[in-house]
Parts: structure tokens; sequence; C-alpha cells
């Protein structure tokens, strides 16, 4: 496992292209798109204000960048430097951009979610899209990137609109039986469409792509409902994370569930393993701590290094009480990700924030907890295997795979908390973010996926 | 109580009656109390008359007296006590047997009351004790009826608790239904409400929007614009097309066509799956079969219309669908036929395996039977054993009781009951017995040799004091006459000669008494009786020498003997004379002491020689 040198980064921007040939990262005002391999500046683009969003076109010829506060939107060809775009919102304002997976439109949500533009780079034209509902995730594009799902709201009532993404011809147009509609997706084979409802609701819809209801299901009343849904990269299985602290799996054929998976603070299954990230305890020999103390320039590790144990069961997991009265409580399941293989399933329960539960989705049950030292910040899967990702905001990166478990110290000068990764398309190298520095983390060889 | 009761006198019984029955008279039945009244005027009665008696009869009133009895008596039934008389002027005569037959009748009745008294009293005692046991009896009922009762009372109570306890539970449950249910409806108004105002504020809002919207929009806001270089082309490279009806009708196209394809894959996947399980199915079926044919012929023969008939159908069913290509078929003939068959299959599977339990079960009763056939013989030999045993041991259970019979009729004897404590020792023990009798015997002969030795050694005392005696006075008379000299020593010649014939007695006795040999003889013409004995018997020294001394003697005189009476030694008498001649070995000292006092006299003539000599 090997790292690069620390480059500045600002706003945790940093993203690879789709093909994968390109790393571009944002440092105040400034784009710097590099090239993976050999970390070399390409090119340097400047905007007008400070970036707030970036994206990459899917064809990796262009970069959008957001600056929200002005209301505008550059963008950038990497084949011509010298080529410039900027699409100026006005006095409508800017809340959210975003490429249309043609490459050649970008939407652009106006403040207080009047409406949203599709300005294209091919013709003169604009449209408008209007009433887009204000919500977490209102629009979502089939992956083949032929159609555009949006939420709307008319008159108290939730719609849903589908776009053919090439002529962005309004296709379908149907309300949806929800109170306050929350997110939508798409199944990955772009013919389902699930629709879940307002956390005060436990709703979950299921669309077909020419508006037809397929089914509904709902687990509970009354409480806390959906928090977090997505889907097995097969379309086979629909998880959704909800606020009692259970995953539910729903089948692609009957829609029914097939299982849920419960996450209690104690593990007492022996089948299961649990690993525990402890701090490794210092050596101090007599002779091992040198007279003069080395500079701290000289100790690249500042803090101690970690290591996972094989807790003996059962193992009680530190549990968050959550503040009951406040909006969005810290419980329930905030994050899920099947890995690509369709084997996996991570999942997090906000209120045992130090844990990661891994699921044998082959066998439905629980396979792995791992249990860190800090709050999971966030978690990501191997494009490319069954290998998982996490970060805890501190100095170190954690793997994953079925073979065990390891915890790697970035190997940087001063403080490098990382708060996010992504992983490059190949799964060879990931990109690890902090707050001011980026750095990347090269994993060709299989040795850094050793048990710990 | 009731029995020092009966001893007392019947007075005493009667006013201890009196005061039990007016202490008890309260809870007495009314038949009891009859009796008891009926039993206290009878016996007051016989005392006053007792009472009455002694100052009845004086000197003076006599007649009156036997006329008043005669009257009583006549009116009581009995005839009367004066003669019958031809006058009723006449003075009647008093009919002395008439009075006794009376007396005689009136002790007999008195006799009979006392008897019938005797008898309700003790009947009074029994209906008494009855009594008190039936009244302790109901005391006891009485205090079981009451802590029942006040069992009773208890749980009533905790019953009652339990109910007052259940209802305010139920009024808790009841209270907390309503307060859900308020809640609920509380829940329910506040989310209609919510609901409400969610709407009402979303329509402001939207008002709002559409205020803003027009605002911002509508008027031509020079600020929003896109500056762009040049246009770039398209990602697929195709220009732009105008948005038609056309268009929209190929966009439905296009999405149905995404949607058949979706549902075709999804379909093929399916229609694969099905493929597979069809394929399973097929296999399980098949290998079902084969594995069920081998046995199916044994099932047939064994009347198993049902099943065969099923296999026979399968059999046919395999047949047309391995004939035809079942995957060409339409699904649901398919599934039928598959299902139909894997049920018939299943079934027959089922019963087969049911029927190889039966046969298992079977097995094993068959392979009981067999055995039992095969065995029928020796079992019955084996019963006949057993039969013959039994009785054994019922012989041997009779033969015990009767063992024991005896040893309880015959307990005096102690060997008896010694054996027969342990009849198992039976033999042994007899054998011990008789062993036990022989040391008996042997003991007794020993005594009685001891006894005769002392016996002899007192003699044998006794006859050297007289000697002594004798030889002090004889000595005293040589010194006092010592003219009788000769006459002294003649008689002296014969006390040696008498003395001296004891150290070769034999040849005196073979030469003077010859008719003495006839015992002699006897004894040694059964010399391996008496070595016999001589060897079982512990024999003493000087009799074994004796006996030793005494063969070899016979040994010389034998010829003799046997020449002189051939006739007499017969076994028989040789037997008996041989135990004889033990018994006369062991109590005839005589010889012996002849032979020993001999001795001791040489001995004494020998010290009386040396005394003699100087």
């Amino acid at each position: 496992m090997n790292f690069s040198e620390v480059f500045k980064l600002s706003g945790l921007l940093s993203k690879f292209s789709p093909d994968g040939k390109y790393l571009a990262s944002c440092v105040q005002y400034r784009l710097v798109v590099r090239d993976v391999n050999t970390l070399q500046i390409l090119q340097l683009y400047t905007c007008l204000d400070q970036i707030q969003h970036i994206e990459w076109s899917a064809d990796s010829l262009f970069i959008l960048c957001a600056m929200y506060k002005r209301g505008l939107v550059q963008v950038w060809s990497l084949e011509q430097p010298d080529w410039h775009c900027k699409i100026d919102e006005g006095s409508a304002g800017l809340v959210a951009s975003c490429w249309s997976p043609d490459g050649r439109h970008i939407l652009n949500t106006t403040e207080f979610h009047l409406r949203i533009t599709v300005w294209s780079l091919c013709t003169k034209s604009v449209s408008y899209i209007k009433y887009p509902k204000a919500c977490q995730q209102g629009i979502t594009f089939t992956r083949d990137g032929r159609y555009m799902a949006l939420a709307e709201r008319r008159d108290c009532r939730d719609y849903i609109s589908i776009f053919v993404c090439s002529d962005w011809q309004l296709l379908r147009h149907f309300e949806t039986d929800t109170q306050d509609l929350v997110g939508i997706e798409w199944a990955p084979n772009g013919c389902v469409l699930a629709v879940w409802d307002t956390c005060l609701e436990y709703k979950i819809l299921l669309y077909s792509l020419d508006g037809r209801l397929l089914s509904t299901y709902s687990a509970y009343e009354w409480s806390l409902g959906v928090k977090s849904v997505t889907w097995s990269p097969s379309s086979q299985f629909l998880a959704i994370g909800s606020y009692d602290g259970k995953v539910r799996i729903l089948n692609h054929v009957t829609w029914k569930m097939i299982t849920e998976f419960g996450h209690p603070a104690t593990v007492s299954n022996p089948k299961i393993v649990v690993y525990k990230e402890a701090e490794k305890s210092p050596k101090l020999g007599l002779g091992a701590l040198p007279f003069p103390p080395p500079r701290a320039a000289a100790r690249p590790f500042s803090t101690t290094e970690t290591k996972y144990e094989i807790a003996s069961l059962p193992v009680s997991l530190q549990t968050l009480k959550p503040v009951t009265d406040r909006a969005n409580p810290r419980i329930g399941i905030g994050m899920l990700a099947f890995s690509p293989d369709n084997y996996f399933l991570a999942t997090r329960n906000d209120n045992i924030p130090n844990a990661v539960w891994i699921w044998d989705v082959q066998k439905l049950r629980l396979f792995v907890v791992l249990e860190q030292l800090a709050p999971v910040r966030t978690f990501q899967w191997d494009p490319q295997q069954a290998r998982l990702a996490i970060c805890t905001g501190g100095s170190r990166v954690y793997l994953w795979s079925p073979v065990g478990c390891v915890s790697v110290q970035v190997p940087v000068e001063g403080d490098f908390h990382v708060l996010s990764l992504c992983w490059h398309l190949s799964g060879d190298s990931l990109a690890l973010l902090s707050k001011d520095h980026f750095c990347l983390c090269f994993l060709e060889t299989e040795e850094g996926a050793g048990t710990a | 109580m009731g029995d020092w009761m009966t001893v007392t006198d019947p007075g005493l019984s009667s006013e201890s009656k009196n005061l039990s029955q007016y202490t008890s008279e309260t809870k007495m039945s009314p038949s009891s109390l009859y009796s008891h009244q009926v039993l206290c005027s009878s016996i007051p009665l016989s005392k006053n008359v007792h009472s009455f008696f002694s100052a009845f009869c004086t000197e003076e009133n006599i007649e009156q007296s036997i006329s008043y009895l005669d009257q009583e008596l006549t009116t009581f039934g009995f005839p009367s006590l004066y003669e019958e008389s031809e006058g009723k002027e006449e003075k009647r005569e008093l009919n002395i047997v008439a009075v006794l037959n009376c007396m005689n009748e009136l002790l007999v009745l008195q006799r009979k009351n006392l008897l019938a008294q005797e008898n309700v009293e003790t009947q009074n005692l029994k209906l008494g004790s009855d009594m008190d046991h039936l009244q302790s009896c109901y005391a006891k009922l009485k205090e079981q009826l009451e802590t029942s009762r006040r069992e009773m009372i208890g749980l009533q109570e905790r019953d009652r608790q339990l109910q007052c306890k259940n209802r305010n539970l139920h009024q808790l449950l009841k209270n907390e239904k309503d307060e859900v249910q308020k809640l609920q409806n509380i829940i329910a108004s506040r989310a209609t409400q919510y609901n409400h105002d969610m709407k009402r504020k979303e329509r402001e809002y939207n008002k709002l929007k559409e205020r803003l919207h027009q605002l911002v929009m509508n008027k031509k806001d020079k600020k929003i614009a896109m500056d762009i270089l040049n246009y770039v082309g398209r990602a697929d490279g195709k220009r732009g097309s105008w948005r038609t009806g056309k268009t929209e009708a190929r966009n439905e196209d296009e999405m149905y066509k995404i949607l058949l394809n979706d549902y075709e894959y999804r379909q093929k996947q399916i229609l694969m799956e099905n493929a597979e399980l069809k394929k399973v199915l097929q296999q399980m079926k098949k290998e079902m079969i084969s594995l069920l044919s081998p046995q199916k012929q044994k099932p047939r023969e064994r009347a198993d219309d049902s099943t065969g008939a099923g296999i026979s159908d399968v059999e046919d069913d395999a047949g047309e669908l391995n004939r035809e290509s079942i995957w060409d078929l339409s699904c649901e003939t398919v599934r039928e036929q598959l299902t139909n068959s894997i049920r018939k299959q299943w079934r027959i599977l089922k019963s087969h395996v049911e029927k190889l339990d039966n046969q298992v079960s079977k097995v094993h009763l068959e392979g009981f039977h067999d055995e039992d056939v095969i065995s029928r013989q020796d079992h019955e030999q084996e019963t006949e054993k057993l039969e013959l045993e039994i009785q054994q041991c019922k012989e041997m259970i009779k033969t015990q009781q009767q063992l024991l019979q005896q040893q309880l009729a015959t307990a005096c004897d102690d060997d008896t009951t010694s054996l027969l404590r342990d009849c198992y020792l039976l033999e042994e023990k007899e054998r011990l017995k008789e062993e036990w009798s022989l040391f008996k015997e042997q003991k007794k002969n020993f005594e009685r040799e001891r006894r005769s030795f002392t016996e002899a050694a007192i003699r044998l005392g006794l006859e050297r004091k007289a000697f002594e005696e004798e030889r002090a006075s004889w000595l005293k008379q040589q010194f006092l006459n010592m003219t009788t000299f000769d006459h002294q020593n003649s008689e002296n010649v014969k006390l040696f000669s008498a003395f001296s014939g004891s150290s070769d007695r034999d040849n005196l006795t073979v030469h003077s008494r010859p008719r003495q040999k006839k015992p002699h003889s006897v004894s040694n013409g059964s010399q391996v009786c008496t070595s016999k004995l001589t060897k079982s018997l512990p024999a003493s020294p000087s009799t074994s020498d004796f006996c030793q001394t005494r063969s070899c003697v016979s040994e010389h005189s034998l010829s003799n003997v046997l020449n002189i009476t051939p006739e007499e030694t017969k076994p028989h008498q040789v037997g008996r004379e041989c135990l004889n001649q033990t018994w006369s070995l062991a109590s005839r000292p005589g010889s012996q002491e002849g032979g020993c006092s001999g001795c001791s006299l040489a001995c004494t003539n020998s010290h009386v020689d040396k005394d003699d000599l100087p």
C-alpha cells in the first residue's frame, strides 16, 4: 500500500473522472485536473469564485463547477482548455447543479425550488421544469442515461415526472400516494422507481417506468419510518433502512420483504466475527526511547497506531443515547451500501455510530461487525470487488474484505483527518480527503488486505 | 368407664347410671333414654323389696302377710299359695309346694331379670360408648366444618381481593386503553391539523413562489444567460431533432421496448430457473422411479393394488413425458403433469417408505417367528425342563415346609433343630454327627481307662500299704516268734511262689491252667481287629506292650489252642469276643496290676533283699 504526497484541497471537492484517467480537485477558486497515474497537473482552471460543487460529465470531457453563492456555473473542457462556458442564474439563485447523463446538458435548480433550468451545451435552447420538489433526492437518472425521474409538488400533492433525457420530453407524469415524498431512486436496470415517503410515515412505493404502481410496502405505522434506501446492483433487492434500527430487504419479484436485519447493541451469535479496533500499546522499552527526543517531523505518526482484534463474544457495542426531542434524531440506519458483486451489504446504525455491520446477502445473515474507535463518517465499496473502505475522521483508513480487515495509518506529516474517501474506478487507488488536503492511496498489491 | 361399672353392685351402678343419665340426658336419643328409664325403675324396686322385707313380716302378721302375698301373687298370675278348699269359710291351708314353686319361679324370674338387666346394661354401655364415639366424631366433624368454613371464608376473601384487584386492573387497562385511544385520537387530530396547516402553509408558500416566479422569471432578467464560447457537438454526434408528435411516439416506443426488454430478460431468467427446477424435478422423478422399480415387484405381489397401479400410471406418465419434449409444452400442462406425477411419485415413495417401515417391523417379527419355528422342539424341551425344575423346586419347598413343621413340632431336640435349621448340610451334619458319636465313645473309653488307671493306682497304693503293714507285722512276728521260724518259712515260700508266678505267668498259666487260654487265643485270632483298635485308639504303652507280649505268647499257644478248640473260633464270636477283648483289655487291670504289683513286689523284694543283705 503506497501513499501519494499530499495535495491541497478545499471543500472536500476531489473527484475521479468517470473514465478513471483524471482527478479533479478544487483549491478555493481553482480547479486542478491531474493525471491519476502520474498525479501531474494536466489543467488548471480558475473560476470566478470559491467553488462549491464540481461534477464530471459522463464522458469525462467537461467539468462543472458550481458557485451557489453567486448563482454561477462554470464549465470547463478538458480537450479544449480555452473553451469556456458560464451560466448565470441571476436573481433566481442556484441551489443545485448537475449534468444530464449525456454530458451536454446542465440542470440547475433555482432557489426555493422554483424551477429547474436545463441548459444545453449543444444548442441555444433552454428548458424549464416547473414545480420541482424540494427534497432529499428529487432527481434521479437511470443508469443508461435515458430517463430522468423528477419529484414534483403541485397543490400539496406529490407527482413524479419521467423525462426522456435525449430531448427532455415528458414521458409520464403521475401522482404518488405519499404524504410528503422525500426521495426517489431508479433501480439499476432502469425499469423500477422506488419512492419513499417522509420519515413520519413508513411507506415505500414502487413504480414501473410507465408509471404503473407495482407495489406498496409499509412495515409499521405511527413511528419514524424510512431513513435510507438503496438498490442492490442487480436490481434484485431493495434495502430499506429505517429509524427502528432495522434493514428490510424487499425482493424484486413479489416486492415483499425477504428478511429484516436488526442491529442490536450486543452481538452474541458465535458465527459472527467482531473486529474491534484497538490501540496498539506503544512499545516503550528502556532503550527504545532515544535521549534527545526526535523532532515531531521525524515522527510521521502523531497518534498511536491501531489494529483490529477479534473480540470474544458476546460483544456489546457502544451505543449513543439519542436526543428524542430534536428533529432528525441520531437513530436508525443512516447508511447502507451493497457491494458491487451483490454479496455484501454494509450498514451503519446511527445510534451505534462506531460500528459497521456487514451482512452476507447470500445467506441473509450478519457476517461481520467492525467496531471502530471513533464514529464512522463514511464507507464505500471498492467498485471492482468486495472491499470496503471506511473512514472515521481520524488519521487512519480502514479496509475490510472477506479475508480480514486492516487499519492503515496515513503516513502524512501533521494532522490528516480523513473525512471522506472515494475509490478509483479500477479499485486500485483511493482518494483520501481531509479538510485541507488530499492524498491518494494505491492498493495495486493484495498485501494490504491481510488480517489485522 | 363401662368395665368397672359392670363389676360394681347394681344399685351403685344404677346410681351412677342415673347420674350419667342425667348428665347426658339432653343429648341422648329417645330410645336409649327409654331403656335407661326401664333399667332405673327396675333396680330401685328390688332394693325397696329388700328393705321392705325387713319390716314386712313379723310374728304377729304372718297370716296377713301370707294373704297379702297370695293376693299379690295371684294378681301377678301365680297359683294361689293356699290349698284349694271345698268350703270358703274354712281357713285355707298354706300350700308349701305352691309357695316353693312360687319362690322358685320368682327366683327364676329374678335371675332372668338380672340377666336381662345385665344385657341391658352392657347394651347401654355399648350405646354409651357409641354415643361418645359419635359425639367425638361429631365434634371432630364440627371442627372440620369450622376449619373448612374458615378456609372457605379465607378463600372467598382472597377471591374477593383478587377480583377487586382484577377489577382495578381492568379499570386500569380500560383507562390505559382510553388513554391510548385518546392519544391516538389526539395524534390523528394533530396529524390532520398538521396536514391541514401544512397544506395551508404550502399553499401560501406556493402562492409566494408563484409570485416570486412571476417577479423573477417573467421580467426579462438579463443576467440569466449562458455565456458560451461555442456550442459543442452532441455526445452521440447526431444533431438535435425537433420535438414533434413523432418523437413523442418514438419515445413511448422506446420506453415500452425497454420495459419489454426488461420483462423479457426477467422472463428468460424465470424460464431458465424453471427449466433448472424442472430438470431437477425430472431427475428426482427418474431417480425415484429407479429407486422404486426394483421393489415394485414385491409390493405388487403383496397385493398392493393401489400403489401398483400408481406406479404403472407413473411409468406411463414418465414414458409420455419422455416421449414428448416436455420443455416445448405450455407451462400449464407441463406443470400439471409434472406436479401430478411428482405427487404420485411422492405418494408412492411415502407409501413405500411406510411399507419399508412395516417390513422392517415385520422382519423383526418374522425373525422372531422363524426362531420360534426352528426352536419349537427346543422350546418344548425347555419348557419341559423348566416344568421339571419347577416340580423339583416345589418338592423341595414341600420338604422344607415339612422339615420346618417337624422342627416346630420337635423343637426340643437340639441336634435335629440345628440340622433342620440348615437342611442343606444335612448329610454333612449326619456325617459329623456320626463322627461326633464316635468321638464321644472314644472319649468315654478314655475316661474309663483313666478311671481304671486311677483306681488301679489307688488300689496299688492300698496294697502297698497293706504290704508294708504285713511286712511290718511279719518283721514283728519274726522278732517276736523266733521259734516259729520254719512254719513262717514255708509260708514265705508259698508267698514267693505266688508272687514269682506273675513274672513268668504265661508259662505257669499254660502249664497249670490250660483252660484260660481260650480268651487269649480268641484275642490272638482277631489280631487284626485289635491292632486296628490300637491304631485308632491311642493306646497306652503299657497295654500295647501288654498286647505285644500277649501276642508273642499267643503265637506259642495258638497251635495248641486251635488244636484243642477248633469249633469254637467262629467269626461272629470272634467279632464279639474281639469287642469283649477290647473291653476286657480296658477294664481288666487285674492282670496288669498283677504284673505291676509283681514287679513292684519284686522291686520291694530286691529292696528287701538289699535290706536283708546287710
